[in-house]
């Protein structure tokens, strides 16, 4: 542990928050240093104030609108049906004992397969439109929510189930009132980590598939030697991902203190 | 036949003939032949080595679980299936919900009731007041010691106003001292409420101090080899540990019990 | 018993969904399963094709090899430098949650084309796993162990292999276990972009002349090497958990 710190009266979490600032920071400055002194070259990489700016002046003139709607939208549809299917599969499964004994190494090899390699199935069985991206999402995202559902569903305590029998509880009752709440910490990982897993495999997808969307503008751009056009369109993605993520795990943090799990 | 009819309706709740056997491909009998009476206001403890049914005593006189023969009653009427209406029951884990505040754990039970609002609010006061909670009403479980939130627990089957209470070593898990407070607490609460109290328990001491009758198991299958009457008066605390009578019974309690503890555990070695 | 034939129904539902997808696509969109393994028996029985399995296999080496190096070296660091790890954690998991896809384009302007290539692409998918599984090893070894380790005189590399490093290895082993199979992806994938020489580059040329024999067969070698791959490691993740828990709970 470290001993006292530089700033007398600054909790320890106000200092771990305020050295992430100061690393993040500095390491976007020395970027943008190294760009534009073109250690790092032009043709490389343009400085991270360029990119921003660029990104304002597409989303300003409304270039990108359709394909944010796109991936947007896409990302939307894999997550719900994959949380929705994920927690539904996932409640089956831990119920079914014999079931789960025998998916478990399928669940457990589940991401070392190369998803892409399905890809052209996928278009194939769909068309070349936003199905093969939204299915592509769904499949990388329901295992995580499935996990994660009979995760919180395996930790609900005993006596808990015990004390639902005392106040004689119909089943629905003990689930609305005490299966799920006990869960919850547990559900809403999965569901951070659903929302992870279905971007990426969008992007991903859109990237390789060639269908519209953000993925795909950053493989055109990059294409066409649109360098501008391809960063500024990374950063969007990178900021959403680390935005809606950061978001997401805050909220988690603040539940887990509130069971005393921090 | 009659007197025992007669012995039945006296009694608050009664064991007859109760046998408990887990099935499987080697059938554990687990409980009994049990028959003991609970009259109306009794402070009855049970004590006995690990293992010996003592928690499966309380699961079948609650209604949790169901005997293998035998039958259970309580007011009278047969207990069969589910906890019926007038026990509470306080287990040995901490099973105060981790989601809500004190508050609403102890309101609980009342909201699925229907109870209306205001009513609630009054129970839930008094109870909360009585168990010293009124400081941490608004915390959640997980920012309390465990003795409290065992307080919670209590505090959460006071408000329903049960006429038998089924505690299962509600305070296995606390360090002595905090032990025999939550003794003195549990004694407040049996006189306050006037309801009967069955304690489970493996702390000789606990169930000496605080009992108007103790029931010593054997190893499993646990049946009673024998009952103390304790004779102490109603107004007693923690503090009886100086009378006499105290090492008395408690000797007593220790010499039926030890050859049967060893019993237990020469099984298990 | 029990469980080899709840795989083996796994299997066949997964076979019958495969066939079943042929019926329904046709030629176009995948081979079945009878003629996959026929094909995948004659491109493993002959060279060509096992030249592009160690160019992959050469890359995937070279990526594990510093995933693991470096993401265990990072994960101690981080994990005994609490401050630092306490800092550098969500920074981490935020890295995590990027579609490395998106970095691909700045990789091949970065690396070129070729081998380097493609062990950046497997790195940047396997190691930050392997940092954030031990990591939160080190961060989780029982105080407790370290007052004993004390107690009985030992000395700190004494320390460090007797008592530390048991501790950690589980955690280590999950880590290298999920690191391995997204190196082995990331490897994949910077052929598809990078290289001429691969299992990516068969799988991507495949589907670019619409050779669906070929893409099919060589994804399905490849799924089979992952999940049997996957399969080992799970194995010896479960013995080494078993071992330190039998060591820790004593």
């Amino acid at each position: 542990m470290n001993p006292g710190g530089h700033a007398p009266g600054l909790s320890r979490a106000a200092r771990i928050g305020w050295t992430r600032t100061a690393v993040v920071v500095g390491l976007v400055l020395l970027l943008e240093l190294l760009c534009r002194t073109h250690v790092i070259k032009p043709l490389t990489m343009i400085p991270p104030s360029v990119m921003a700016v660029e990104l304002g002046r597409l989303i300003a003139a409304g270039e990108i609108t359709d394909d944010i709607l796109q991936t947007a939208s896409e990302v939307g549809t894999a997550f719900a049906v994959s949380v929705l299917a994920g927690f539904a599969l996932g409640a089956l499964v831990q119920a079914l004992p014999r079931v789960r004994r025998a998916i478990d190494p399928l669940l457990a090899s589940w991401y070392a397969v190369p998803f892409f390699v399905f890809y052209p199935l996928l278009v194939a069985l769909f068309g070349m439109n936003v199905l093969p991206l939204i299915a592509i999402g769904v499949v990388f995202a329901t295992p995580a929510m499935m996990l994660s559902t009979i995760a919180g569903l395996d930790r609900v305590p005993r006596v808990l189930r015990k004390l639902a029998r005392v106040h004689r509880m119909s089943p629905l009752q003990e689930v609305a009132l005490i299966t799920l709440p006990s869960a919850a910490p547990h559900l809403f990982t999965g569901l951070k980590l659903s929302f992870a897993y279905a971007f990426i495999g969008v992007i991903a997808g859109e990237f390789i598939l060639s269908g519209g969307g953000l993925g795909y503008g950053i493989a055109y751009a990059y294409e066409s030697f649109e360098n501008r056009k391809m960063y500024a369109l990374m950063l969007l993605v990178l900021l959403v991902a680390i935005g809606v993520n950061g978001a997401l795990h805050v909220w988690e943090a603040r539940l887990a203190r509130r069971r005393g799990h921090a | 036949m009659s007197s025992n009819a007669e012995a039945d309706s006296l009694a608050h709740a009664t064991l007859r003939a109760v046998t408990r056997t887990y099935p499987g491909a080697r059938p554990v009998h687990a409980l009994g032949p049990i028959d003991v009476d609970i009259a109306r206001g009794e402070f009855f403890s049970v004590v006995g080595p690990s293992g010996c049914g003592k928690s499966t005593l309380l699961d079948v006189l609650a209604g949790l679980s169901a005997p293998t023969t035998g039958h259970v009653t309580f007011e009278s009427k047969p207990v069969a299936g589910q906890v019926p209406d007038g026990v509470g029951v306080v287990f040995q884990e901490d099973a105060s919900f981790p989601w809500l505040t004190v508050h609403d754990n102890v309101a609980f039970g009342l909201r699925r009731a229907g109870m209306e609002a205001a009513e609630t609010a009054r129970r839930v006061d008094y109870a909360i007041g009585f168990m010293g909670l009124r400081d941490f009403a608004h915390a959640y479980p997980a920012q309390l010691s465990g003795g409290m939130r065992q307080r919670v627990c209590i505090a959460r089957t006071l408000v329903l106003q049960p006429r038998l209470i089924l505690l299962d070593e509600p305070f296995g898990a606390l360090d002595q001292q905090t032990r025999l407070l939550m003794g003195d607490e549990l004694l407040r609460l049996w006189r306050e409420t006037g309801a009967s109290v069955l304690l489970i328990t493996h702390a000789l001491d606990e169930a000496a101090m605080l009992s108007d009758r103790v029931g010593v198991m054997s190893a499993r299958p646990g049946v009673f080899i024998d009952l103390v009457t304790t004779g102490w008066a109603r107004e007693r605390d923690s503090r009886i540990v100086s009378d006499p009578g105290f090492g008395v019974v408690t000797a007593r309690l220790w010499s039926s019990l030890r050859a049967e503890s060893m019993k237990a555990i020469g099984r298990e070695a | 018993m029990k469980k080899l034939t709840d795989s083996l129904v796994i299997l066949a539902v997964v076979l019958a969904i495969w066939q079943g997808l042929y019926a329904y696509a046709g030629d176009v969109a995948i081979t079945s399963p009878l003629r996959t393994f026929a094909f995948a028996g004659e491109l493993l029985t002959h060279a060509p094709f096992w030249g592009h399995a160690a160019a992959t296999l050469l890359a995937f080496a070279y990526a594990l090899a510093i995933s693991a190096a470096a993401g265990i070296a990072l994960g101690l660091l981080l994990g005994l430098r609490r401050f630092a790890g306490d800092v550098a954690e969500p920074m981490l998991a935020s890295l995590y949650t990027i579609p490395k896809v998106t970095l691909y384009p700045v990789m091949l302007l970065v690396f070129g084309l070729g081998m380097s290539a493609k062990v950046a692409f497997g790195v940047i998918h396997g190691m930050i796993p392997v940092i954030l599984f031990t990591l939160a090893a080190v961060k989780n070894i029982p105080p407790v162990l370290l007052r004993t380790a004390r107690a009985l005189h030992l000395r700190p590399v004494q320390t460090a292999v007797t008592v530390l490093a048991p501790a950690v290895m589980p955690e280590i082993v999950t880590g290298l276990r999920v690191g391995f199979a997204l190196t082995l992806l990331g490897v994949l994938i910077g052929e598809m972009f990078a290289s001429q020489r691969g299992l990516g580059f068969l799988i991507i040329n495949g589907i670019n002349s619409h050779d669906v024999r070929m893409t099919t067969a060589v994804a399905v070698i490849v799924v089979v090497f992952a999940v049997f791959a996957n399969g080992a490691m799970l194995a010896l993740d479960r013995r080494v958990h078993h071992a330190g828990n039998r060591a820790a709970g004593n």
